[in-house]
């Protein structure tokens, strides 16, 4: 396959292309690969400050009874930590690896509407902005990420920040729906030819039943959103009991977006494994369709498990078998997916790259945080240590340990592309080993500090035996864990500068965003090539032996 | 004073999710150690340290495997809801129409207990028998908020417009730690439950003792502080049989009796009293108590007055 990255003239880097210089270039753009990268800028510059809230708060529980934060302060920090962790970064990095990808991986020049694009982007650039900007007018929300009404309404929280908090969550939430849509409709619409839906890589899959999600989901959000300000402002009265309205509505409302939200954040992070395995592994993934198919099933479950979130609110019985049966079903797809990456490693060669490293910390951690949340679906457990330390624990072993070790995974695996240089592997590795160590430190020992009975949320703990010790050690490894995503930084910008030249196709894969020069010219392909199989490049350096005659062969001995 | 850990069950109804509990976990680490071994499997046969190059064989799936890896799992998780459907009947059988042994109110940041059958109203820490079969009925009077006392049982949502219920038998004599579960505010940490539990017999005897009106002040020093109370607005807020009325605050007619002041954040002594009633707000920020800016000698003829309500 011919080189497209031109020799002789220094390698090829962002600032090497003529059409992306100058601040009012990237500002003005409409081409997915900038709005990409700036989704994937904008999500790493709050995570870093949601990071430092989470060195915050566990620097407060370092020891118990500690004074050092005031509990006002501790409440905004952990719900500033929570919503800009979500909304602010594993959302908007998630989709910016599908908007910077998604039309690479289907032969696409654009996506279907990048005004629309660039809008979304917006939207999302200015609701960190105002989310942030709470802060300096010193009335920051402090009621959670899930903001449970009517502790939100103004009698419980006079200050502004319940304000700041809907409205830029309201623009964030309109900015995500566009995002869904607009790669709903790109990969329904603009696939090259060739590439039947059958055909598409798996992370496209993963990235349209996302988008699929976000559009059925992030509705309910804001509409709730809506009604909280209309509470707020104009004495409505949706979530207000003393007004005769429902306490739970709010809550019914939050987890009919927030469960699907769940699998937002982790869907497309199965996309990105679903990549760096096969690759690393030097084979075809295994069992496809099986991976294709369990994603549709997790997509229509994800929105029949909400209840799970409100299983101690006493509701009545038959609610709680169906929603108690239905998370329980989740788990199986989910299972599924698990032991086919497995299997596509099995009998493979397996390159351990700092992105292969990450793929295969997430199989182990998020196996850890899928199995107890089956535990939670098993109602009496949920009963017991919902709303504890066990259920930061989960949740962190899910969207850390799984979304962002994918998303760690993801950015070693597509910078090259993306800039043109590598990723440096050796502070890779010490990124990697630090946070596997630091991750764990952190967060395996909440499991046990919630079966002891400490509650979340709370800013200061009873100096009970283990309490100390398990805290103290948490601390520890989050410092850890800081520092690794310290080093994480240092990579990148030391990468982006003086990284190893990547060339087309540093990795030797096999999708379509390979067969371009890196980073892509701005109308992506000088030419596109035949797609006869789920893995178009390595139709073209084995004609001998290509997929789509395997592929043939496969469907026959099915029918 | 127990930790209160849910490994260490102290009613049926933790027992019971106790149970449910190693079940999960002897399933759960099974399957952990069957992925972690296959990978680990994986990483020792499979790998290779040589530049990417060359490939083995390549194959699209199994059929026949995919299908035991999804049937499997759904047999799993299928016994265990069963399992799980089981224990919900035994922890929470329905109410029908039974009249709860004791009704609590939820406040930021404190609790307030009513017994129907003696009219004795607590606050924080509530006296219970053991070796009987309760009915626990919860409301809140602001926000949502949630009683938790691991070793007793269930967790329950508290709402401020409809009631919850739940069932606890306690097997053994002694203190249990709780908390409030579900965020509430600036001081849902300081929102901490104590269950006594103690033989029938001692319960009459408690309960017997809280119907007394208050104790009239035993000193001097007790005596001026109950001026002080009566004159400044902590009657406004606080009961005190015989003395004051107000509900807004705990009732304080046998504060003197009590483990801990202001729900676990201090321990009940006169010194940390007349801490509490000086400045609140720097002991407890945010909550609902104002700081009184009493003088120290104030403070401590005020905190004498309320450790005398035994």
């Amino acid at each position: 396959v011919r080189e497209r990255t031109p020799a002789g003239r220094g390698p090829r880097t962002l600032g090497s292309i003529p059409e992306y210089r100058g601040l009012l270039s990237w500002i003005s753009s409409v081409d997915h690969k900038q709005i990409g990268l700036m989704y994937l800028a904008t999500g790493l510059v709050f995570f870093l400050a949601a990071a430092t809230l989470a060195m915050m708060m566990r620097t407060q529980l370092i020891r118990p009874e500690n004074h050092w934060l005031p509990p006002h302060t501790y409440n905004e920090i952990f719900t500033m930590h929570g919503t800009t962790m979500i909304f602010l970064v594993a959302m908007p990095i998630l989709i910016g690896f599908a908007m910077y990808l998604v039309p690479l991986m289907i032969g696409a020049r654009d996506m279907a509407f990048p005004r629309l694009n660039a809008l979304g982007y917006w939207l999302f650039f200015f609701s960190g902005l105002m989310l942030f900007f709470s802060f300096f007018a010193r009335s920051s929300p402090a009621a959670g990420w899930f903001a449970y009404a009517p502790l939100t309404e103004k009698t419980w929280s006079p200050s502004q920040g319940m304000d700041y908090w809907a409205l830029a969550l309201l623009a964030n939430g309109a900015g995500t729906v566009m995002a869904g849509v607009n790669l709903i409709v790109t990969i329904v619409k603009l696939r090259v030819p060739g590439m039947s839906i059958r055909r598409a890589p798996l992370f496209i899959w993963m990235v349209l039943i996302n988008g699929i999600l976000i559009v059925l989901a992030l509705p309910a959000l804001n509409a709730a959103l809506v009604m909280l300000l209309a509470d707020r402002q104009l004495h409505a009265l949706f979530f207000e009991p003393r007004g005769g309205a429902s306490a739970l509505l709010w809550q019914n409302y939050f987890w009919f977006f927030g469960h699907p939200e769940v699998y937002i954040l982790v869907l497309p992070a199965f996309g990105i494994i679903s990549e760096v395995i096969p690759v690393f592994a030097r084979k075809i993934i295994y069992g496809y369709a099986f991976l294709a198919a369990s994603t549709v099933a997790i997509g229509f479950l994800s929105f029949a498990v909400w209840i799970h979130h409100m299983f101690a609110t006493g509701l009545g019985f038959p609610v709680y078998y169906v929603f108690a049966a239905a998370s329980m079903l989740i788990a199986v797809p989910t299972g599924v997916k698990i032991f086919n990456w497995i299997a596509t490693m099995w009998g493979g060669s397996l390159h351990f790259t700092t992105s292969m490293l990450f793929a295969t910390a997430f199989l182990i951690q998020f196996t850890v945080g899928g199995l107890s949340g089956v535990a939670f679906a098993a109602v009496p457990f949920d009963w017991q240590v919902t709303d504890s330390y066990f259920v930061v624990a989960h949740l962190h072993y899910v969207l850390f340990g799984g979304t962002m070790f994918a998303i760690f995974a993801g950015f070693y695996y597509w910078f090259p592309k993306m800039t043109g240089r590598r990723l440096s592997e050796r502070l890779g590795r010490l990124h990697f080993w630090l946070a596997v160590v630091g991750f764990n430190t952190t967060f395996f020992g909440m499991h046990i500090l919630g079966l002891l009975g400490m509650p979340r949320r709370v800013f200061t703990y009873l100096p009970l035996p283990h309490y100390a010790e398990l805290n103290l050690i948490s601390t520890l490894g989050a410092y850890v864990l800081f520092i690794s995503i310290l080093i994480f930084f240092v990579n990148m910008v030391v990468s982006l500068r003086r990284g190893e030249p990547a060339g087309d196709n540093p990795w030797y894969a096999w999708t379509l965003e390979w067969a371009t020069a890196s980073p892509p010219a701005p109308d992506n392909f000088e030419r596109v090539p035949p797609v006869r199989s789920r893995r178009p490049l390595w139709d073209l350096e084995h004609p001998d032996d290509p997929d789509w005659r395997r592929e043939l062969e496969a469907a026959g001995r099915q029918t | 004073v127990n930790l209160p850990s849910v490994l260490s069950p102290e009613s049926p109804q933790a027992q019971a999710v106790l149970s449910l509990f190693w079940l999960i976990l002897a399933i759960a680490g099974f399957i952990f150690l069957t992925v972690t071994g296959l990978v680990i499997t994986n990483i020792v046969r499979f790998r290779r340290r040589e530049p990417i190059a060359g490939h083995p064989r390549q194959f699209v799936g199994d059929v026949r495997l995919e299908i035991i890896w999804t049937v499997v799992p759904l047999l799993i998780v299928t016994g265990l809801f069963l399992v799980a459907i089981h224990a919900m009947r035994t922890i929470q059988p329905p109410v029908q129409g039974r009249q709860p042994d004791l009704e609590v109110t939820a406040h930021q940041w404190w609790w307030e207990g009513h017994y129907p059958a003696s009219g004795v109203v607590t606050a924080n820490e509530f006296h219970l028998p053991i070796q009987q079969t309760l009915l626990l009925r919860f409301r809140s009077g602001d926000v949502i908020h949630d009683w938790w006392v691991p070793q007793l049982g269930r967790k329950i949502d508290i709402f401020p417009n409809r009631f919850t219920h739940l069932w606890m038998k306690i097997e053994k004599a002694g203190t249990y730690l709780g908390t409030c579960d579900e965020f509430c505010g600036s001081e849902h940490a300081w929102m901490r439950i104590r269950v006594v539990a103690e033989s029938p017999a001692d319960h009459e005897a408690w309960l017997a003792r809280q119907k007394q009106p208050a104790a009239p002040p035993a000193t001097a020093e007790a005596g001026q502080g109950a001026g002080i109370f009566l004159s400044h607005t902590c009657v406004s807020c606080h009961t005190v049989a015989g003395m004051s009325t107000g509900t807004v605050g705990p009732n304080l007619t046998h504060v003197g009796s009590r483990q801990t002041l202001a729900a676990g954040a201090l321990e009940n002594n006169a010194r940390n009293a007349a801490r509490w009633v000086q400045d609140a707000q720097s002991i407890k920020p945010d909550c609902h108590m104002p700081s009184m800016w009493l003088s120290d000698e104030e403070a401590q003829q005020v905190a004498a007055y309320l450790e005398g309500l035994k």
